[in-house]
């Protein structure tokens, strides 16, 4: 684990980068987090991250790629156009959760 | 872009280039319910990862994308002797029970009842999470001519019906999973 400093705070990450502790996670970070991806969140990028937030406080793991898709009545297709290449993990990430354990 | 006066940033290496050019190829041709699984799991996850990924369905394999028995894969245990109910107290069952009447049913239904269990979808379902996910799926010419079937008979995703020499040509490459 390392501390680091994202959009002027300091936040505990794995060696992957991604927050080692999902309550040092706000929606400012996440703006930050997005654009170190290459990112630029739209609402639509917005409304899938307060699901995987919410979702992982009721459930304890984040969501996978297909959870998303189906609890939030999005496409599969649409959230590879939101978070091209490896959608579940660049979700994961930019919301401040671990990557997702499921396997699909 | 950020003050770092604690370690340095590190940011995930999603587009890394090693994984640029990365091809698999899955060859399913069995259709029984828990050999359609692994190669869709596997697909999956390798669609999750940018992986380029492409399926070809022959022999029993065709039944995973054909439409009348797609949502009707039968798990039997015969010949498994690996077979134990879930779980692991030790209990096995022999194996030559399966051949029982009504042995097949039963198993199908709690096969399928672990994998809803896990929020995992069934098979139809499953092919449209990797065709929304850009899974290239196809199907085997000689397994189409083989059960008198075409185009309009096969799951919507199916980009189309291939030779042998065809996939081969096109996985140029690939690292290849025959299942």
């Amino acid at each position: 684990m390392t501390t680091t400093t994202i959009a002027g705070r300091q936040v505990d990450v794995n060696d992957e980068g991604f927050l080692v502790e999902p309550g040092q996670w706000t929606e400012d970070l996440a703006a930050e987090l997005a654009t170190l991806i290459g990112l630029e969140l739209t609402d639509a990028h917005w409304k899938l991250i307060r699901f995987l937030r919410d979702d992982y406080v009721t459930q304890g793991e984040t969501a996978t790629l297909r959870r998303v898709s189906t609890r939030t009545g999005t496409p599969v297709k649409e959230l590879f156009a939101l978070f091209p290449g490896k959608p579940a993990k660049k979700m994961a990430y930019v919301s401040g959760l671990p990557k997702p354990k499921g396997c699909v | 872009m950020t003050a770092t006066d604690t370690a340095p940033m590190i940011v995930p290496s999603f587009d890394s280039p090693r994984s640029e050019g990365r091809k698999l190829a899955i060859i399913c041709s069995k259709g029984n319910l828990d050999m359609a699984y692994p190669g869709l799991i596997l697909a999956n996850a390798a669609l999750g990862e940018d992986v380029e990924t492409h399926m070809f369905f022959t022999f029993w394999g065709f039944d995973i994308i054909t439409k009348a028995t797609m949502a009707d894969l039968k798990f039997s245990f015969v010949g498994n002797t690996a077979m134990h109910p879930p779980g692991h107290s030790g209990m096995g069952v022999h194996h030559m029970l399966g051949a029982l009447p009504g042995a097949t049913t039963m198993a199908t239904k709690m096969m399928k009842k672990q994998i809803a269990d896990l929020d995992v979808p069934d098979v139809p379902e499953f092919l449209e999470l990797l065709s929304g996910s850009g899974a290239h799926l196809w199907a085997c010419r000689m397994s189409a001519d083989m059960n008198h079937l075409t185009e309009d008979d096969l799951y919507e995703g199916v980009e189309g019906i291939i030779s042998a020499s065809d996939f081969i040509e096109l996985t140029e490459g690939a690292q290849l999973l025959f299942i």
